[in-house]
């Protein structure tokens, strides 16, 4: 079990899940090959690892930070704008992670020991600050980043969809150069969130969570506590821009909208809150619940308010309306806040511990 | 003779108010130095600038020939400097047991090791299994430390320090509220602990029979100030300690 740095999940249906969700993913391409389908399982896979490493700021140093988006920006814009400038090539990819990684590392490494000394309220306050400075300077600067349009560009003829490997024989499915992305996503995604749960699992992370609970006390032990926090901070950052580099070889595109939107950094913070924070597990459970439910909970308002309608009932089919969809998903938020305030994940667990401290 | 503990001129003013006033004392290996004084008198105050949770306004503190008075208090317990707490100040949803490790981890030095899990470390985990066993902790070892007792959690405050291997020991009124039962564990730990001529100890305490059965000498703290130092016949007869120290709290056991 050194494969989850001996972090059980810990609840036998927390394991099904993780389990069922994690075969899902893996033969998404086969069993679910449409262009919808692989987006949302891409989704999840990138989110999960996205959520995952903001888990490790707020979950597991209990510091909130506004600047997610941010790091998750300068990964996916480093290999857009390579890719774009460079060409279709596989150097261009690394040289935009060979840029963006580092960055993202420094500008963490700048804002956490600037401002991790002190109070968290102040920590919250920069990293807000610094995200809508660099989102304002990406869509200003269009000779770089293509401004509000964003930047297309083409990949390297591996990851093309145009690339066939296998034609049309598998279970009826082709293996192209996208199904290839889909894969290179999913590994990569899973070994960023089992490497997070290496950390928080290490001597390293047992500090962090001292520092949650009791900062004072961590210092009077003796562990410099501003660089515990600052490390976090960056590896959440390289963990986010390399999450944000796969996000830009999936859609082929890097945008304020896809990448730097606060609605994003919102997303991130629901995803880590209804999953369960401080287990990272909750991340990979969080992302998948809530992107399934962005993207499903709209066709499946619209066939229950269909068969009200046929039926015959009042109101429900008005109140079932797609387009009320927001409103049952903020519903659905507030409900499991509200019944898990532990997170999906804290849940279960709490159901599978045998009885409480007496 | 480096190995001393000095405080000279050690001042704090919150505001007007000067909480501690130009103290100036040795504290040498060997010799355990009880601190005395009324409420307010100061003593966790001084404490707090000894190990580093306050700055002083003015004056120094040295350790072991080094000038820590610029030092951060990560940097002052590092240096040897131990300090169990008068309110109790723990990691309240770790268990017992981690609260322990996590000072062992502190003191052998284990501070940013991310790439292997924590139980990979047995050494640390046996290391704070003993020490919990020294503090007879170990059959509440797997609860969390707020679940614990007040005693109990007393009891984890000091075993947090003993982790630290510290050279000296700061003891700030470690049996408050404790009940009768519970009190000579403690007790006995600091006895025990006093058998090392190397370790320094200083102990803040109310109980004037714990100060008269363990202490080498009572320094006396009122209103901030150093008043009286010496052996603890000595300033207990005195008449400034009967007025100022003994008058409010009258030592049951004088005879
Ligand atoms: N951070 C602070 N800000 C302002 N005043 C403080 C602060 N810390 C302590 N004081 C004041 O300094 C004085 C000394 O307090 P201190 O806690 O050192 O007393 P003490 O001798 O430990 O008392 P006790 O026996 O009750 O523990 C008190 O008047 C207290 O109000
Ligand atoms: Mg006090």
């Amino acid at each position: 079990m050194m494969i989850l740095s001996g972090d059980r999940p810990r609840s036998r249906i927390l394991s099904v899940l993780l389990l069922v969700i994690v075969v899902a993913l893996a033969v998404t391409p086969f069993v679910f090959p449409g262009a919808k389908a692989m987006n949302v399982a891409t989704k999840i896979c990138i989110f999960a690892a996205l959520v995952a490493s903001y888990d490790l700021l707020l979950g597991y140093t209990g510091t909130v930070s506004f600047a997610h988006t941010m790091f998750f920006g300068i990964g996916s814009y480093a290999v857009a704008i390579a890719l774009y400038a460079i060409g279709p090539s596989w150097g261009a990819v690394a040289a935009g992670l060979a840029i963006g990684l580092p960055l993202a590392a420094l500008l963490a490494l700048g804002i956490g020991l600037f401002s991790l000394r002190v109070e968290a309220i102040f920590f919250a306050m920069i990293t807000l600050a610094v995200a809508s400075a660099f989102l304002v300077l990406a869509s200003q600067l269009s000779w770089l980043t293509g401004g509000e349009d964003g930047r297309s560009f083409t990949l390297p003829e591996l990851l093309r969809p145009g690339t066939v490997f296998i034609p049309k024989n598998v279970l009826g499915t082709a293996i192209t150069g996208r199904t290839l992305t889909y894969y290179i996503v999913l590994v990569g995604s899973a070994a960023m969130i089992l490497g997070l749960l290496r950390v928080v699992n290490s001597p390293f992370g047992r500090v962090l969570q001292a520092i949650r609970e009791n900062r004072f006390r961590a210092e009077a032990l003796g562990f410099r506590t501003v660089f515990h926090l600052t490390y976090a901070n960056c590896l959440a950052a390289v963990v986010a821009a390399s999450a944000g580099a796969l996000n830009a070889l999936w859609l082929r595109y890097t945008g304020p909208d896809t990448t730097l939107s606060f609605a994003i950094m919102l997303d991130i913070l629901l995803m880590v809150v209804i999953g369960g924070m401080g287990t990272i597990y909750g991340a990979v459970v969080g992302a998948a619940v809530f992107i399934l439910a962005e993207n499903y909970l709209q066709s499946l308002m619209g066939a229950a308010s269909t068969a009200a309608a046929d039926a015959g009932l009042p109101l429900l089919p008005g109140l079932l309306h797609p387009d009320r969809w927001l409103l049952w998903l903020g519903l659905l938020f507030i409900a499991s806040v509200y019944f898990f305030p532990t997170g999906i994940v804290g849940r279960l667990r709490e159901m599978a511990r045998p009885q409480a401290e007496g | 003779m480096t190995s001393t503990l000095e405080t000279s001129n050690l001042t704090i003013r919150f505001g007007g108010h000067v909480a501690v006033n130009k103290v100036s004392c040795t504290f040498r290996p060997g010799e355990l130095t009880a601190i005395v004084g009324p409420n307010g008198a100061g003593k966790t105050t001084y404490f707090n600038l000894i190990s580093g949770q306050l700055r002083a306004s003015e004056g120094r503190v040295l350790f072991d020939g080094t000038d820590l008075t610029k030092q951060s208090a990560p940097q002052r317990t590092r240096a040897g400097l131990g300090r169990a707490f008068q309110l109790t100040n723990l990691f309240p949803n770790l268990s017992v047991a981690e609260n322990v490790r996590l000072a062992v981890q502190a003191h052998r030095g284990v501070h940013y090791d991310m790439l292997r899990p924590w139980m990979v470390r047995r050494d640390l985990i046996e290391r704070a299994d003993a020490i919990l066993d020294s503090v007879a902790l170990s059959s509440r070892r797997d609860v969390a430390a707020t679940a614990l007792s007040h005693g109990d959690q007393r009891k984890l405050e000091v075993a947090l320090m003993m982790a630290l291997e510290p050279k000296v020991f700061m003891f700030d009124e470690p049996t408050a509220g404790m009940s009768v039962d519970e009190v000579p564990v403690v007790l006995d730990l600091i006895s025990k602990l006093k058998q090392d001529s190397s370790k320094i100890i200083l102990l803040v305490e109310h109980k004037m029979d714990v100060v008269r059965s363990l202490a080498d000498r009572i320094i006396v703290l009122h209103n901030g100030q150093l008043v009286a130092d010496g052996k603890p016949e000595e300033v207990i007869a005195s008449p400034i300690v009967q007025e100022a120290y003994l008058g409010i709290a009258p030592g049951r056991s004088a005879a």
